[in-house]
């Protein structure tokens, strides 16, 4: 199968990621989101990997998942931290990081 | 291998700056006493390497040099010449004035003098790593880091709007350091090109730098030293400062921190860029004829007391200035010498105009009037100061504007003459502001004003019997820095100006006996 | 190059030079001791001011003793010169080296010469008499001991000013007696005007100084010296351009010192110190030195023709200007100011009349310091006895209160409108002589000055010693105490025979002092007979004119309208006027002017700056709204931009 397509895929797994991120303000869903582009980056990686022949991509894919996971870990705490002081889960509720 | 004196000279405030900090709040004076029994420690080793190098006799002093970051070839070096030796005289010699002069002032505020004292400390100790540092870089360094302490000095204790007035000082420069670090870089480059990667001051002055270039890192340079000076149009930092800061402080910081800014134009800028310094004169000198004038007009129109003493050191840092840029070995000796009694005079104003205020309770000038009725001690003390300010004879203030004046017509007539126009105005300005303050009628709420105390007069006494004594006999003071001022001076490659008249003929005509 | 420079100036000051054409030699024996004439009243003024409270008791009698010191001194000096060839009488005392800055040096070292000497004479004796005086006039001043210690301070000043033999030195001299002038002046701090007064006189002599500094700034730029014997040796060799523009800037510093127009605004108001300070400062000493810089400046006014008009011109509109603001004051202290004035006008113009008038301005100063001296002493114990009374109009036959008071102020009168033998005759007819041998129109002013001269002085006896009383007090005028009126007649005595003794006793002060000023003899334009006839004449006329103005006629207590030159002359003639008009408005508007600019205009700049940039930054901050979605979106846009510009690159 043409490898090409492949990453056809992983655009349109971002493309759907990142507008998640921008249209949804559950803080789970956005967060969803961005895991799914970071699983599109993943899918490329992996394609280059293979076209180009070397484990290079996957090797970095590894990396990019055990972040992933280490972020979701932070990233769920503190969005229930939130959801139990604010009782609320929207992105829009917060904006407390600014002077 | 002899004694390090010169180092000692510079770890002796820094010691006693950190055994200030780490005396336990809540013991009473003995911060003070600390701060102050290491600032007289160091006035004594300042003696010691000054009486060595004015009359000549051996003590041991010599310059030292230890490595530092010799990749970069920067190096701890410290020296001792002319200029350098009365600088550091002054600045060994005002700060225990100065901390004794903030004894009292220290218990008014309500907070804890300790700090006041650690740092005054910390800038002596930079302030003389300044004036005896051979190395460009570490000169930049310390230049910076005076900055630090200075700005809490004037933030932490002062008057209401002191936080601005030191966040003002502050930024105004960092401005000029940060153009100052751009051009230490570019001569460190030139150095590099050259083959020879040094920061050491002879080695940078041995550099045969072409004109454009000097231009550039001329500007560089003075454009830190003429902030920190200040020169007009670069002074509006220092009146605020003045008027904000302690009366201690701001004689601290105008009397002696400033003149690294004036000590730099002259050991460091005309040896460096003898070209740009050459053509650039006339523009210095007409920027300092308008300092001096400028300056004094607006001493005239002030009505708060500091603010104006503020304005007469922009006026005289106006003399300086014009007298390095004369070019002639004359006004340079006489600039050099009027940094010292400037340091002394201008201290000697702030301190008793300190007084005043703390008696007072206000520094607005109306707020005075008739002191001399209760306090005639006080007002006499504010009189000699003032006179050393107006610079008159015999006080060492004179001869140095005299020089100053003299040896820029040689050169720059106009620019002399106008200048002499300052004599007419600092008499103004003083004697206008003693009588306002001092004579006439008195104002009831000075009546019973308390006449000048014993630690009030130890620390005026010495300042005024100090202006005296070298205007009477400046010669050891004047040789020490004249022989320090002619290599500079034929580094930029200026003659010295002939007489017009032919002398020669007149003394074998003579009629000799 | 500088120290063949240096080594010159050492090896004329050491080989001996021109001083006016004699030798000076190295002091030796009494000659010495010339500092101990400084020494004395310095060391006097110490005590006295720096001993505080403790030296109240005696700090009058340490303060006459050191004057009188001092003038014991002068007179040993003064014996020991006679005893000198009269060639060989200028010698010099180095004390130290003052400094020496690129290639310029200084030393302290001290000229006697016949010139200082008469000066030394006339300060220390005068001095002393003025101390004495003051022991009785400041009796009830509670700050009576710094008082002499300021009287002491300016004798000391006055004497290195007319001891130094470098023109730096005699400005620290210079500088010192215009201390001492405003510290004296400004004695009764507590009142207003007089510490207004004081400032004046400071702030105007500082323009004078100017000149000085300049003068000797020009020195340094021509000769590389200020040393009298350098300069005056390598005089001849300036071009004139140079020698006029050092004669003029020293012009403009004697103008300073001695109130001559267009500076003499500060001596009327200088009055409102005490009587002897106005006596011996204002009238007999201080004042002249503006004279004595001219004199000694012989060498470089002979070689400027332009600069000596200059000076000539000065002296005769003074001379002119004081006499006028002479005739039209009611204080008595004022009419004395513009008498002195004038005088000094007189002596102002014999000086700038060259070799031919250096000798008779001294001469005339020295008698003016006897006769004035007396006179303004006279008008304080006037004051004393009438409480400190000034106004004329409240005075009147007082002769009968005060003889001793009257006849020696009658001395001084008879001298100073120059009846023959008085003092005043034989100087200012000499003076009157040479103007005319010069020129016709500045004789004619010296004419004119006599005259007017006679008026003032008539007018303003007649005003205090005759005519009806005036005066309401309860306690009758009293004559003053005996420590005031023996200096009294003392200088009553030298207003009668100082004149004559100087020119025909001993030495004739024009000999004397001919080794340092030159001598050169005047042709008259008329016999002088016909001319000393004239003087006389027009002597008589204005004293004539006076008596039928206020001796005739009974003196109004109320001050009358005036006819317009009187008015002018009430008001200074508008010098203080012109200089509020023309110097003091415009510098206080510019000063405020410039405060302003300086808060808005240059300060505002850099204010300006900052509050831009803090407005940008506020400005900028409302990006960071705080909400995770506008920061995505940001950064999308930011990935997209990147990827836009790198296609861009990228694309062929």
């Amino acid at each position: 199968m043409n490898p090409t397509n492949y990453l056809v895929l992983s655009i349109i797994l971002f493309s759907i990621g990142a507008a998640g991120v921008l249209v949804r303000r559950n803080a789970l869903i956005a967060f969803m989101s961005v895991e799914l582009m970071l699983n599109a980056a993943n899918l490329s990686f992996v394609t280059f990997a293979r076209m180009h022949g070397n484990l290079d991509g996957q090797i970095v894919a590894f990396f990019v998942m055990v972040v992933a996971a280490a972020e979701v870990v932070v990233g769920l705490a503190i969005i229930v931290t939130i959801f139990r002081t604010r009782r609320s889960a929207s992105v829009d509720d917060a904006s407390l990081l600014k002077l | 291998m002899t004694f390090p004196w010169l180092t000692t000279l510079i770890a002796l405030p820094a010691l006693g700056a950190v055994l200030t900090a780490l005396v336990p709040s809540g013991r009473g004076p003995l911060a003070k006493q600390v701060a102050t029994g290491f600032a007289l420690l160091t006035l004594l080793v300042g003696a010691l390497i000054s009486i060595q190098y004015l009359f000549d006799v051996d003590m041991g002093v010599e310059s030292e040099t230890y490595e530092w970051i010799p990749e970069f070839g920067a190096s701890w070096a410290l020296d001792v010449h002319g200029i350098s030796l009365a600088l550091m005289a002054l600045t060994v010699l005002a700060t225990p004035i100065v901390a004794l002069a903030m004894w009292r002032e220290a218990e008014d505020e309500q907070r804890d003098p300790k700090a006041f004292f650690a740092l005054l400390l910390v800038v002596e100790a930079l302030t003389l790593t300044a004036f005896l540092s051979q190395d460009v870089l570490l000169f930049y360094v310390v230049f910076e880091a005076m900055l630090i302490p200075l700005y809490f000095m004037i933030g932490m204790y002062g008057g209401p709007q002191r936080r601005y007035a030191a966040v003002k000082f502050l930024l105004y420069n960092l401005v000029g350091g940060l153009a100052m670090l751009a051009a230490v870089i570019g001569l460190y480059v030139q150095s590099v090109d050259a083959g020879n990667p040094s920061f050491f001051l002879p080695d940078l002055i041995a550099l045969d730098i072409d004109t454009t270039t000097q231009w550039w890192l001329f500007v560089g340079f003075m454009l830190a030293f003429a902030i920190k000076a200040p020169l007009w149009p670069f002074h509006t930092w220092l009146p605020d400062a003045a008027a904000e800061a302690t009366p201690s402080n701001a004689a601290f910081l105008s009397g002696v921190a400033d003149k690294v800014g004036t000590y730099g134009m002259i050991a460091l800028v005309l040896p460096l860029f003898p070209d740009a310094s050459r053509d650039a004169a006339p523009v210095i000198v007409a920027l300092a004829v308008v300092s001096i004038i400028y300056g004094a007009l607006l001493a005239i129109g002030q009505t708060d007391l500091k603010r104006l003493i503020g304005y007469t050191s922009i006026s005289h840092f106006g003399f300086i200035v014009l007298g390095i840029f004369a070019l002639s070995g004359q006004a340079a000796t006489g600039a050099t010498f009027y940094m010292v009694n400037h340091g002394l005079s201008t201290i000697a104003l702030f301190v008793v105009v300190g007084f005043l205020i703390n008696r007072r309770g206000s520094r607005q000038v109306d707020d005075f009037g008739g002191v001399q009725k209760p306090a005639p001690k006080l007002a006499g003390v504010f009189l000699v100061a003032g006179l050393s300010g107006l610079a008159l004879p015999p006080l060492a203030t004179f001869l140095s504007e005299f020089l100053v004046i003299s040896g820029t017509f040689t050169r720059y007539r106009p620019a002399a003459i106008i200048a002499t126009l300052g004599i007419v105005l600092s008499a103004l300005y003083i004697l206008w502001l003693y009588q306002r303050t001092m004579t006439g009628p008195v104002q009831p709420a000075v009546e019973g004003m308390p006449d000048l105390r014993t630690r009030e007069a130890v620390v005026v006494a010495p300042l005024l019997a100090l202006l005296l004594v070298v205007g009477f006999f400046p010669k050891p003071l004047t040789d020490a820095i004249d022989e320090a001022v002619e290599p500079t001076l034929v580094e930029v490659g200026v003659e010295p100006p002939e007489p017009l008249a032919p002398v020669a003929e007149h003394v074998e005509e003579g009629t000799g006996r | 190059m500088t120290s063949t420079l240096s080594a010159l100036a050492t090896a004329v000051a050491t080989e001996g030079g021109h001083g006016g054409g004699q030798a000076v030699v190295s002091a030796t024996g009494v000659f010495d001791l010339t500092w101990l004439l400084i020494a004395f009243p310095l060391l006097g003024a110490a005590i006295l001011l720096l001993g505080g409270r403790r030296t109240d008791r005696v700090g009058h009698l340490i303060g006459c003793g050191a004057s009188i010191a001092s003038f014991v001194m002068g007179l040993v000096l003064f014996f020991a010169m006679l005893g000198e060839p009269s060639d060989g009488r200028a010698f010099t005392v180095q004390l130290w080296e003052y400094v020496n800055a690129g290639g310029y040096s200084v030393d302290v070292s001290l000229l006697l010469d016949q010139l200082s000497m008469a000066f030394v004479l006339l300060i220390t004796g005068v001095g002393s008499l003025i101390h004495v005086y003051s022991i009785g006039y400041m009796e009830h001043d509670e700050r009576r001991r710094r008082f002499f210690g300021y009287l002491n301070l300016f004798v000391a000043a006055m004497l290195l000013l007319v001891l130094a033999s470098d023109y730096l030195v005699l400005f620290i001299g210079w500088e010192g007696v215009g201390l001492a002038s405003y510290l004296l002046i400004g004695f009764w701090q507590h009142k207003n005007s007089a510490a207004v007064a004081a400032k004046k006189a400071f702030v105007v002599n500082r323009v004078g100084d100017m000149g000085m500094v300049l003068a000797m700034a020009s020195m340094i730029t021509v000769f590389g010296s200020t040393a009298f014997d350098v300069v005056f040796a390598s005089a001849e060799g300036a071009s004139t351009g140079w020698v006029t523009v050092i004669g003029l800037f020293l012009l403009l510093g004697a103008c300073g010192k001695s109130a001559q127009f267009p500076l003499q605004s500060w001596l009327l108001d200088a009055m409102e110190g005490p009587t002897p300070v106005s006596a011996l400062i204002h009238a007999a000493t201080m004042v002249t030195a503006g004279v004595y810089l001219i004199v000694r400046s012989a060498a470089i006014y002979d070689l400027a023709p332009d600069a000596r008009t200059a000076v000539v011109v000065v002296g005769a509109i003074t001379l002119l200007m004081g006499a006028i603001i002479g005739c039209a004051k009611d204080d008595i202290k004022k009419a004395l100011a513009g008498s002195t004035m004038s005088q000094i006008g007189y002596m102002t113009l014999a000086a700038g009349l060259g070799p031919a008038g250096y000798a008779f301005a001294i001469f005339h100063l020295l008698t003016h310091g006897f006769f004035k001296a007396n006179m303004f002493l006279g008008a304080g114990s006037v004051m004393h006895g009438m409480h400190d009374e000034v106004n004329m109009r409240r005075y009147g036959g007082l002769r009968i209160m005060m003889p001793v008071t009257f006849i020696t102020f009658a001395m001084g009168y008879l001298a100073i409108i120059g009846i023959p033998p008085f003092a005043g005759y034989f100087s200012k007819d000499k003076i009157i002589e040479a103007a005319f041998a010069d020129n016709w129109v500045v004789g004619l002013a010296t004419l004119l000055g006599a005259g007017i001269t006679a008026f003032y002085m008539t007018r303003l006896m007649l005003m205090t010693f005759f005519g009806n009383r005036r005066w309401q007090h309860s306690d009758p005028p009293h004559e003053s105490p005996p420590v005031m009126t023996v200096p009294l007649i003392v200088l009553a005595v030298l207003s009668v025979i100082g004149g004559f003794g100087l020119l025909y006793l001993g030495a004739d002060i024009v000999d004397w002092l001919a080794p340092v000023t030159g001598e050169a003899h005047h042709d008259l334009p008329m016999p002088l007979w016909l001319l000393i006839t004239i003087t006389l004449a027009t002597v008589v006329a204005g004293v004539a004119v006076a008596w039928a103005m206020y001796g005739h006629r009974a003196v109004r207590e109320d001050v009358p309208a005036g006819n317009p030159l009187t008015v002018a002359a009430r008001n200074d003639l508008y010098g203080d006027a012109f200089n509020e008009a023309v110097f003091m408005r415009p510098g206080q508007y510019l000063t405020r002017s410039l405060v302003y600019f300086e808060n808005r205009g240059v300060d505002g700049a850099v204010v300006g700056t900052a509050t831009a940039v803090g407005g940008l930054s506020a400005r900028l901050r409302r990006w960071q709204t705080g909400f995770v979605r506008s920061y995505a979106a940001t950064m999308l846009g930011g990935v997209g931009v990147v990827v836009l510009a790198m296609l861009l690159v990228r694309l062929p």
